[in-house]
């Protein structure tokens, strides 16, 4: 368990959202000082909370609060990701098995819902 | 691996937070604040080049090359740059000698703040509540967990990482390895031995002791 060829991450989500901080980071979006001040807090509001303090916990607190964070400064509006979550689920609904997953179809197919 | 009958011929949905960081990549990379691209790099980067292996070739040039040794635990950013890490959150790095007399131990008591730049991604442990709580309270139980036994007269010192401020503890060259390559000696070098929870290996025990 100490060893030093753990895979750094448990899943791919995880080194996206890993990755997607340090990107925002270096386009200048927020300082790392900030970063690591909103990841603090997600973390003790976890701890708070009485969260069990499993591996995927760490970054499940990354995204909540990388979400808070460009939420606060208004790059990514809760309802904004709202639907383009949405849109993701549709995408997957609607593409066959196998096939590239497309965010605009899942757009088209909440449009066609919603209006027909 | 499928026993579901019900198997549907849409593609499969990921799971909650993968559709999350799929919604922020996707809504950022529309309002131009994200290159898909840059994003795909640094995932690759961190999965694959930089990891415990650029601290490791730190230490032993540390052990081989007295002026460099100096150097690092003068002006650590610095002396790590010259070997091709460089920080990308334009952190501060300080170096710790272990010595008969001092142990040092690395935590993040806030987050998880760690020297990426030389150790890649910080392990589960080092970011578990557990670690973060009982290296202040505990430091030499939790150390003794990790097979870190210390005589009552050597002193711990414990170092709370911060944006700013990242650590890396230069371990103590192992008994046996005079004469060694620098490139031999950095395969004795862990991880753990860089974070303070560990001791560099004994000749003899590297060599797929993953």
């Amino acid at each position: 368990m100490h060893g030093d060829h753990q895979p750094p991450f448990e899943a791919p989500w995880q080194a996206q959202a890993f990755a997607l901080a340090v990107h925002l980071n270096q386009r200048g979006l927020f300082t790392w000082s900030e970063w690591a001040a909103a990841l603090a807090a997600e973390r003790r509001r976890s701890a708070e909370a009485g969260v069990a303090d499993e591996p995927q916990q760490y970054y499940l607190d990354w995204l909540q609060a990388l979400e808070r964070l460009l939420t606060e400064r208004g790059e990514a509006a809760a309802d904004e990701l709202g639907t383009f979550r949405e849109a993701w689920v549709a995408a997957y609904e609607a593409t066959p098995h196998g096939h590239p997953v497309r965010l605009e179809k899942g757009f088209d197919a909440l449009s066609r819902s919603r209006h027909g | 691996m499928s026993h579901d009958h019900d198997h549907p011929d849409h593609s499969h949905v990921p799971p909650e937070p993968a559709l999350r960081v799929q919604a922020l990549e996707s809504l950022l990379t529309r309002k131009g604040l994200v290159d898909p691209g840059a994003l795909e790099a640094i995932i690759e980067t961190y999965s694959e080049e930089v990891g415990p292996r650029n601290g490791a070739r730190v230490v032993a040039r540390s052990w081989v090359d007295a002026g460099y040794r100096q150097w690092l635990l003068d002006d650590a950013t610095a002396a790590i740059a010259h070997l091709g890490y460089e920080g990308r959150q334009g952190e501060h790095m300080v170096a710790l000698e272990n010595t008969e007399r001092v142990h040092n131990l690395v935590v993040c008591t806030l987050c998880s703040c760690y020297p990426w730049t030389v150790l890649g991604i910080p392990p589960g442990w080092y970011k578990s509540e557990a670690y973060r709580a009982r290296a202040v309270r505990e430091p030499r139980a939790v150390l003794a967990e990790f097979g870190v036994y210390l005589d009552d007269d050597t002193e711990v010192r414990l170092w709370d990482s911060t944006a700013e401020i990242r650590y890396l503890v230069v371990p103590q060259r192992p008994a046996g390895t005079e004469g060694w390559s620098e490139e031999a000696l950095a395969e004795l070098v862990t991880r753990d031995a860089m974070v303070g929870a560990g001791r560099a290996l004994a000749p003899g025990q590297a060599g797929g002791a993953a």
